[in-house]
């Protein structure tokens, strides 16, 4: 074997090896101005997953970084063409894992627009609990993950992770699974939560404001999180709008943008809350972003669960078995946790859909990575990667 | 928010060249597209962002929609005289053709500045394999190209334009296209040692040769002495 073989790849277009000489090079200044690059991941705990960068630096500074995905590829989207439509439905809970609650109701959101179903009061009203809750347990776990990825190792995370719990215990009870919860159908939902689980859920939003006062006193204004994030990966709101960036990391760099109050799907027209905006785009603004959403989220857990109509859990005329929309077509998204999560559905009146299609938004919000992480240093990237919020699941589908 | 014929209109009057048709949805979501020609679709996606009162400046979502040939019957009735001059006999000529299929590209656009959408862009290639490349929308909207990279890498549009067009989530050494219809899995299934049902099916078909143990050949371990 020869020296050239335990070189990083990339090494064969240096100058030297260009020019014929020997690969081996000699550690002298003849590096000055050479390009070296690392391949971050696939196997990397920053990278929340399976998830590779392939990074070329200039000494220590990012010049080049380009994603490299599809390693948890199962191609979900042609196993929704041949299953029902209620057969997808378990499926979605493997999109984004952590947020199993949202992306069963995206997917019921375009089914019932592609069939013309009506939902029960009642049932909205759970679905906004559930994905409020999901919204807390998402944002809870990402700042646990960014600080992690910040070299804060433990406490943070196990902070998190213990509320995270919490939450999921609530999941457990009403659905029969921590996080893959199948809970919701086309036309409601399919378990009526009963007056103790309410009251559980109820207990849990009153608690969450104490927790977020804890994690925020020992995080927001902590000198380290500040000067380790405040600057980095600066995203300006025209180039997110055009990018097609939403949800937390939208909002962060000022653009009022919150699918809750731009589609008013469900109820949420009937909840006051507002939409915090960040001011930088940088990692700080996202985090601060996503703190104050999960306040807002407590407060609009505190009205619908004091306003929760009773009443069926699913519509009566709803078709489980044997469900054929009429053919056509439907676009249904929603605001998830990590952005705008959508399901594009066609039918030509059979009982499988002739096209199903997952609008990831982590897989959107990734496409200008590399602009973030331009000039910042490796260790830059990876908390810039940890405030894009992305779960493989959803990425490589 | 303008409806897709009126936005038809305007579109008409500023591409005065350009084909543009409606595709009608049925269902209850009502949401109506516009076919565009391919030649002018960078140019109408670039008006639609910019044009004051519509400022598509959001292209959320791209996916591709894979259309096979289809089998047409087409019936013909005439009427003929019946030439004794009793009643006319209706008679029904059946003729079969292929319609040729195609791959269609979607375009999701809502505006972030307005708030309203969606406006539903689509795009077909002439067939299903010599004439499959569009336009890229990625000059345009940002938001288009790990989408359209995904689009060339499951369907294989090829997207001119496009900066960066290479596989996304299969990789680099990868035959054929995974999302469309006709799509074959390649021959590497899990091998089952008993193979039953599909599997044995599949089996087969890979492996002609494949057939269960004769009796001959099981060997009993141990000698079938009783273990110490």
């Amino acid at each position: 074997m020869s020296v050239s073989d335990l070189l990083p790849f990339g090494s064969d277009t240096s100058p030297l090896a260009a020019a014929g000489a020997s690969r081996v090079r000699p550690v002298n200044d003849e590096f000055h101005g050479d390009l070296l690059e690392v391949s971050m991941g696939p196997h990397h705990p920053s990278t929340h997953g399976v998830f590779r960068m392939i990074v070329t630096l200039d000494g220590e500074r990012i010049v080049k970084l380009k994603p490299v995905f599809g390693y948890l590829h199962r191609n979900h989207e042609k196993l929704g063409e041949k299953v029902s439509y209620l057969g997808s439905m378990p499926y979605t809970d493997r999109l984004d894992y952590l947020s199993s609650m949202t992306n069963n109701w995206a997917y019921a959101l375009a089914v019932e627009k592609l069939s013309g179903q009506i939902v029960p009061e009642r049932a909205e009203y759970v679905r906004v609990i559930l994905a409020e809750l999901t919204r807390l347990l998402n944002h809870t776990c990402l700042a646990g993950f960014l600080m992690q990825d910040c070299g804060c190792s433990g406490t943070p995370l196990m902070y998190a992770f213990r509320e995270r719990e919490k939450i999921l215990d609530l999941f457990e009870s009403l659905s029969g699974s921590r996080m893959m919860c199948n809970y919701q159908r086309f036309g409601g939902c399919r378990v009526d939560p009963s007056s103790e689980w309410l009251a559980a859920a109820q207990k849990l939003t009153d608690g969450y404001g104490a927790f977020l006062d804890e994690y925020e006193a020992l995080l927001t204004g902590n000198e380290i999180v500040m000067a380790r994030t405040q600057g980095v990966g600066r995203l300006s709101s025209s180039l997110a709008v055009n990018a097609g960036v939403t949800g937390p990391m939208l909002r962060a760099s000022g653009v009022n943008h919150d699918l809750r109050k731009v589609d008013a799907y469900g109820v949420y027209p009937r909840f006051n809350f507002r939409v915090p905006l960040g001011d930088h785009g940088d990692v700080y603004d996202r985090y601060m972003v996503r703190v104050l959403e999960m306040r807002e989220s407590i407060s609009i857990l505190q009205q619908a669960l004091g306003g929760i109509p009773s009443g069926p859990i699913m519509d009566p005329k709803a078709k489980l078995r044997g469900f054929r929309p009429k053919a056509g077509e439907a676009y249904g998204r929603i605001e998830g946790p990590k952005g705008e999560i959508g399901f594009y559905l066609i039918s030509d009146g059979s009982p499988n859909p002739y096209r199903y299609r997952v609008r990831a938004p982590s897989f959107v919000n990734l496409t200008i990575l590399e602009d973030l992480c331009l000039g910042h240093t490796v260790a830059d990237a990876v908390i810039i990667l940890g405030s894009v919020d992305i779960v493989l699941g959803e990425v490589d589908r | 928010m303008e409806t897709a014929e009126q936005i038809r209109d305007r579109l008409l009057v500023r591409f005065p060249g350009a084909d543009i048709a409606i595709v009608a949805n049925p269902s209850p979501s009502a949401q109506t597209s516009l076919l565009l020609p391919a030649p002018h679709a960078r140019d109408i996606a670039g008006w639609l962002r910019d044009e004051r009162s519509l400022q598509l400046d959001s292209c959320s979502n791209v996916t591709g929609i894979d259309w096979p040939d289809k089998e047409v019957v087409d019936t013909v009735r005439t009427t003929v005289a019946d030439p004794a001059g009793g009643p006319a006999k209706i008679v029904e000529q059946k003729t079969k053709r292929i319609q040729p299929g195609c791959l269609e590209v979607v375009y999701h656009l809502y505006s972030v500045a307005l708030k309203h959408g969606p406006v539903i862009l689509r795009l077909r290639t002439g067939n299903r394999s010599d004439a499959v490349s569009l336009p890229s929308l990625t000059p345009v909207w940002r938001s288009c190209e790990f989408q359209e990279r995904e689009v060339y890498d499951l369907f294989g549009v090829i997207f001119d334009g496009h900066p960066d067009l290479r596989r996304i989530l299969m990789w680099d050494g990868f035959q054929g296209h995974p999302m469309r219809r006709d799509y074959v899995e390649p021959d590497d299934y899990e091998w089952e040692p008993t193979p039953h049902g599909e599997v044995l099916e599949k089996a087969k078909k890979h492996y002609p040769t494949i057939a269960p143990p004769a009796a001959a050949d099981v060997v009993v371990h141990n000698g079938g002495a009783p273990n110490p």
